[in-house]
């Protein structure tokens, strides 16, 4: 560490000329491939990142366990299927997620804080402003990141039970349909949740809050609309059940693919939103997306440098 | 390397710069000031990251108003905080930061192994960050703005809560950084001794003000002076006083180092000799002889950059009234324990 254990380093290896190693500094002029290049680094860093890849064993347990948990019903499913030889797959592929949003929330509430708590609070924000990127690249970068990190939580089922589906002989063009279908339904759903939990989770230098917030928006609000729908159902205002499922994430992704991606509705009574309250239903959901990126963007303009 | 023209920076409610018209030359240049006075947000600007109000600046030829990420690609940034997760390895994380300035993967690897060695980080850069000492911290700080082979680094107060070997060899690899590798460095620092014995050229702003830019040479060569301590005798109770009275009668300007509190010397038994040429120390050791007192110590002495920085804020407090005057006290205080170990330079 001292001066002069490195001048004693330099000396020994000086006599051996023929080492391999020249002590001497060399500059870089290989191709700087900025910008863009930058984004996609971060990107890929993130995405990994959320699945403990490039981080120590111990951070691996969590993603992996829960996208084993994820995976795990789609398999079960599959195995009944074949071995019953049953006419169709015993869940639809959009309420597969719908059903497991508990796993993804745990993922989220895990991942996302992990994605962005931690350059806030060990403050290494400003070294990527720094560097070529700006402000949009990160928000865009993490996002994306997020984002797609979801989507392989909530997709890879679904091509587990399309690809038992197939296996089973079930009827094609069905399953093709129901399984795009799905795939729509998830993407818009990785797409809500990393803006929702990139928000919270960017809101705190602090992981443990992040965690806890996220779990919190996302319980809460699912449980007081599905209580809510609860008592509507049984005092007969069915009307009010399909508005009230736009005030939760997860029952917002039910209401779009109950309208427009021929899903059955979870909501109390199956009462799901006609096309006409979908249509609100998407602008809500695009809405809440945008609002997510620019909130974003937002509180990044105050924490850069 | 650097142009500034007349580059302003307002806040609501504080003027960070004034007018500030700086050149900087390749090199190692110091960026002095007070807490305050401005150094940050002058790196912020010229990294393209905060917009002048108003005046330009250009790095490495690049504007910064709109040739930021340009700029950014060039140029690395050692953060004055602590900017480190703790749970990953050096490598991994300086690997990153190449990659986030444009490097290819395998050349963001190989030059991550290279500058971290160059930094003097060896086998530990396999192991978390969060177990490093801060000198080894402050390393890896140091290769992360360095890993892309920038042609301009800026050092935000690199030395910041390192103690005195720590420093040393931080001062020591900042040097290195330029002459080694060629890359001009801008530190910033409040600590004038430091800064001294690193850099070419010295940048002192004030209340977003320049106060003086001039090669450190100039500051501290233009005037060589000898410190003198005798001993006192039966003939001379204060021999100090009686030397001083003689060499001022053999037309040499002497005065008494005054201020008991900034050095090793004895309070008030050293004088401070102008040296005119070869002959005055000639001058200084027939006095000496002629009252028979005992020389204690003769040696050359250089002024120090804090002398001129105290000298200067004092003037530049009083003539930026008003906001000038809370901070001219800041900068004089922390070198008073520098200058102990700065002496010896002579």
């Amino acid at each position: 560490m001292s001066p002069e254990t490195r001048s004693g380093t330099k000396a020994a290896a000086a006599p051996a000329a023929d080492v391999i190693h020249n002590i001497g500094y060399r500059n870089y002029d290989g191709p700087r491939l900025g910008r863009a290049y930058a984004r996609r680094s971060l990107f890929s860093q993130s995405l990994r990142g959320a699945y403990g890849l490039g981080r120590s064993a111990k951070s691996k347990v969590l993603p992996m366990i829960l996208l084993a948990v994820m995976c795990a019903p789609a398999v079960i499913l599959v195995a009944v299927t074949i071995t019953t030889q049953q006419e169709k797959l015993p869940v639809q592929y959009t309420r597969y997620a719908v059903l497991l949003q508990g796993v993804i929330g745990l993922f989220l509430a895990a991942q996302a804080p992990q994605s962005v708590s931690r350059d806030l609070r060990y403050k290494s924000v400003p070294l990527y402003f720094s560097r070529p990127i700006e402000r949009v690249d990160y928000v865009v970068a993490k996002f994306a990141a997020m984002a797609s990190a979801l989507f392989m939580l909530t997709g890879v089922p679904l091509v587990i039970l399309y690809i038992g589906a197939l296996l089973a002989k079930l009827d094609f063009v069905d399953q093709t349909k129901g399984f795009a279908q799905g795939i729509v339904s998830v993407a818009l759903l990785s797409l809500l949740f990393a803006g929702i939990g990139l928000v919270v989770a960017a809101l705190t230098p602090r992981r443990g809050f992040g965690v806890a917030a996220v779990i919190a928006v996302l319980t809460i609000s699912y449980g007081a609309v599905s209580t809510i729908q609860g008592i509507a159902d049984t005092q007969g205002s069915t009307d009010v059940i399909p508005w009230l499922g736009l005030f939760s994430p997860i029952t917002v992704i039910d209401g779009v693919q109950t309208a427009f991606l021929s899903a059955s509705s979870s909501f109390p009574g199956g009462y799901g939103p006609s096309a006409g309250q979908g249509v609100v239903y998407v602008i809500v959901l695009l809405g809440l997306i945008a609002g997510a990126y620019g909130l974003l963007m937002r509180r990044y303009r105050k924490v850069g440098l | 390397m650097i142009a500034i023209e007349s580059l302003s920076k307002r806040f609501p409610r504080v003027t960070a710069l004034d007018r500030l018209s700086v050149d900087i030359t390749p090199g190692v240049t110091g960026l002095v000031g007070a807490n305050g006075a401005g150094k940050s947000t002058l790196i912020k600007i010229l990294l393209g990251l905060s917009p002048a109000t108003e005046g330009r600046a250009a790095v490495l030829g690049l504007d910064v108003a709109t040739e930021g990420s340009a700029i950014r690609e060039r140029v690395g940034y050692m953060p004055e905080h602590d900017c480190l997760p703790p749970d990953v390895s050096a490598t991994e994380f300086v690997v990153h930061m190449a990659r986030m300035s444009g490097l290819p993967p395998t050349a963001a690897r190989e030059r991550t192994a290279d500058t971290l060695r160059h930094v003097g980080l060896y086998e530990e850069r396999y192991r978390p960050i969060g177990g490093y000492s801060t000198g080894m911290k402050q390393r890896v700080k140091l290769a992360q703005a360095l890993v892309h082979d920038p042609q301009l680094v800026l050092l935000d107060e690199p030395t910041n809560g390192l103690d005195p070997v720590g420093r040393d060899d931080m001062l020591g690899l900042i040097r290195r950084v330029h002459t080694d590798f060629g890359i001009s460095v801008l530190v910033t620092s409040h600590l004038l001794g430091e800064l001294e014995r690193t850099c070419d050229h010295v940048v002192v702003i004030d209340g977003g003000k320049l106060l003086r830019s001039s090669s450190t040479s100039d500051f501290t060569q233009t005037t060589a002076s000898l410190a003198v301590e005798v001993t006192d005798t039966d003939t001379h109770p204060d021999g100090t006083k009686a030397l001083g009275k003689a060499l001022a009668d053999a037309g040499l300007a002497v005065q008494p180092m005054g201020r008991s509190s900034d050095s090793a010397y004895a309070a008030g038994h050293v004088l401070l000799v102008d040296v005119d040429g070869e002959e005055t120390y000639d001058v200084v050791r027939d006095t000496v002889a002629g009252l028979g007192l005992g020389l204690v110590r003769m040696e050359q002495r250089r002024h120090h950059i804090s002398e001129i920085f105290r000298d200067d804020t004092g003037d530049g407090g009083s003539a930026s009234a008003g906001d000038g005057g809370a901070t001219t006290g800041g900068p004089a205080r922390p070198d008073a324990n520098e200058k102990g170990a700065a002496h010896h330079v002579a």
